[in-house]
């Protein structure tokens, strides 16, 4: 493959001397890269290993830190398996509260664009299929639907900030 | 001017490649990462890397290039690559933009005003229009339903819908504006006539702001909500009439522009009527550029570069020669057992096929992480043969021969449309790998009820 260490060329021209020989895997590494070539049915795989690690020019005044840190959410955002990373208290005494959470990791919108009414906001009234955001993940925008009735209670993730799958997006009073 | 140092904003398998290529003429590499990406293999490849908080901040990506004292800045694909004011920025700072000029990325970026250049130029265009508010019902009857929704201000596929029915006009045109607004910052969306069945097809161009070439022609039809899965170059079955007629429109269309530097203008194709239709031009270099590579022996990078240093073009269009066919296969990050979800994660094993006539341009490793916050491209198959059933063939075995751990990849549906006749006989249209998989989706139905 074309990692650079060694080109596409390169690999051919060590497979043109392997096919002559009586081996079936050659195994090579150096300080900067592994590569493994294998002989398979119907003919070779490779498999690279980059090792040199990247060397950073020196930081500058425009490489500030602004990525937001995702642990930093002002109300409990419970993962996927609920009550083990949030807050099982605030749950079990609100039985009512519906989380709504993200369907994959990603971030989460808010409004349909930049500057936009929000979706919704505390206090909306929801129905099941009522969108309340929305979360990009690799360039893909889904959609999230509220799921249940009820009035929106609160945020758990704030516009922009990132989500991870089945974290609490938001929570809802359901019925009303 | 001589580049010896070249800023690449971009990550994943394109900033590989066009590292790739500077290694080769003796460029030096400064690659921006932001965190997510500061420990991936590009970063690793790279003779140096500087941090940016985003791929997409034209003041940052224009420091680092300053702070690394770069001569270029190469875009890639995607991020910035046909952002006016980057290619602006960089002039002012003096330093080159390895692509067309500010002007020329304003007239293929908004893909209305491209459209009006493509109709000055003499190409064929489809009756449409900007969609406002007020005009859209009165616009879409006077096209003719169905018609599609588009983006103005960018293409990939984001901000079209196809609009059936003159009660979901307004909606669509809601939500499309709102996707285009979030992907392009452009909310303005336009009406096209939808064309269906149609191919995809694309031809390539290279110019050096008073010549232009073409490269020929690539299929792009294999595609899922507007989103390329497999090219191949030439594209096949489509006649000589149509073939040299797209490539002649191509070069008018790059001609008026006074095209400089790589770029693809995108043609759909109604077969039948041997009629085509100017879609989009994209003002870069193109994720499936290697399959023109592979039949013309090219390297596109090297030629970019040596545009952009102004040297003017190399080749004429006897010079460039075609032999052989290639096919990419794109492979995501993506589970087609549940609808193309995304996949992130960690990839713990990556294992490609080697050998003639193959390619592989990937950024992953075993270990490699597959943030969620970037596209789901992982690698790209090429394979090269010299007809297209012997790159078929090649294509079949290769893809037996790959196997990405980890993450859920679109290797499946390569392999079984390597294997399906249709495909295999050439020349199937945009609609036929949605069909395709809802078939799939039935017989797995029907056996499992």
């Amino acid at each position: 493959m074309d990692l650079n260490p060694l080109t596409n060329e390169d690999v051919a021209d060590i497979l043109a001397l392997l096919d002559s020989l009586p081996y079936d895997e050659l195994d090579l590494q150096t300080p900067r890269f592994r590569l493994t070539l294998r002989r398979a049915p119907g003919g070779w795989t490779q498999s690279m290993q980059v090792l040199s690690a990247p060397e950073r020019l020196a930081a500058t005044a425009m490489s500030h830190r602004g990525a937001p840190d995702h642990s930093d959410v002002t109300l409990p955002s419970s993962a996927a398996g609920a009550g083990e990373g949030g807050n099982a208290a605030d749950e079990a005494e609100d039985a009512e509260l519906v989380a709504v959470r993200a369907p994959l990791p990603g971030t989460f919108y808010r409004a349909p664009r930049p500057g936009a009414a929000p979706f919704v906001e505390v206090g909306s009234r929801v129905e099941a299929d009522t969108v309340i955001g929305i979360v990009e993940t690799m360039k893909l925008m889904n959609s999230v639907h509220a799921g249940v009735a009820g009035v929106v209670a609160g945020f758990c993730v704030a516009n922009a900030e990132f989500a991870a799958q089945g974290a609490a997006l938001l929570r809802i009073r359901a019925g009303q | 001017v001589i580049l010896r140092r070249v800023l690449i904003a971009n990550r994943g398998e394109i900033a590989v490649r066009v590292m790739r290529t500077c290694r080769r003429l003796g460029i030096e590499t400064v690659l921006t990462v932001t965190e997510a990406d500061a420990d991936a293999v590009p970063a690793r490849l790279a003779d140096k890397t500087i941090e940016i908080t985003s791929y997409l901040d034209v003041d940052a990506v224009v420091a680092a290039a300053a702070a690394a004292r770069a001569d270029a800045i190469h875009p890639g694909y995607g991020f910035l690559s046909e952002n006016p004011r980057l290619a602006r920025a960089c002039e002012a700072a003096g330093i080159v933009f390895i692509g067309p000029g500010a002007d020329v990325l304003e007239a293929a970026g908004d893909k209305l005003m491209a459209r009006g250049h493509a109709a000055a130029a003499g190409l064929p265009v489809l009756p449409g229009g900007l969609a406002e508010a007020a005009g859209a019902e009165a616009l879409a009857e006077r096209i003719g339903y169905p018609v599609l929704v588009k983006a103005a201000g960018g293409g990939g596929g984001r901000g079209l819908r196809v609009v059936r029915d003159p009660g979901e006009l307004a909606g669509a045109v809601a939500v499309g504006s709102a996707e285009a607004q979030a992907a392009f910052g452009d909310a303005r969306v336009y009406l096209e006539r939808y064309v269906s069945p149609a191919r995809h097809v694309e031809v390539q161009l290279l110019g050096d702001g008073e010549n232009v070439i073409h490269l020929g022609d690539r299929d792009c039809s294999v595609q899922r909500r507007y989103q390329k899965l497999i090219e191949e170059a030439p594209a096949p079955r489509l006649g000589e009439t149509l073939r040299v007629g797209m490539r002649a429109a191509a070069v008018a269309f790059g001609l008026h522009l006074k095209y400089q530097g790589l770029g693809t203008v995108e043609f759909l194709v109604d077969p039948e009527r041997s009629a085509f239709w100017f879609l989009e031009m994209n003002a870069r270099i193109q994720v499936e550029h290697p399959v023109t590579e592979a039949v013309t022996g090219l390297d596109l990078v090297a030629e970019q570069i040596a545009v952009a240093e102004g040297r003017g073009l190399r080749l004429s269009q006897a010079s460039v020669r075609q032999d052989g066919h290639a096919i990419e296969c794109r492979i995501n990050a993506e589970d087609p057992a549940a609808r193309f979800r995304p996949s992130p994660g960690t990839v713990t094993s990556a294992v490609f096929p080697a050998g003639p006539g193959i390619r592989v341009d990937t950024h992953i490793q075993a270990g490699s992480a597959v943030p969620p916050q970037y596209d789901s491209l992982l690698a790209k198959l090429v394979v090269a043969g010299g007809s297209r059933a012997e790159a078929l063939d090649r294509l079949r075995g290769a893809l037996a021969r790959c196997e990405i751990g980890g993450v859920a990849t679109t290797l499946p549906v390569h392999a079984a449309l390597a294997a399906d006749d249709e495909f295999a006989a050439g020349g199937v249209g945009t609609e036929y790998l949605a069909l395709w998989l809802e078939l799939q989706t039935r017989l797995v139905r029907d056996k499992s009820g």
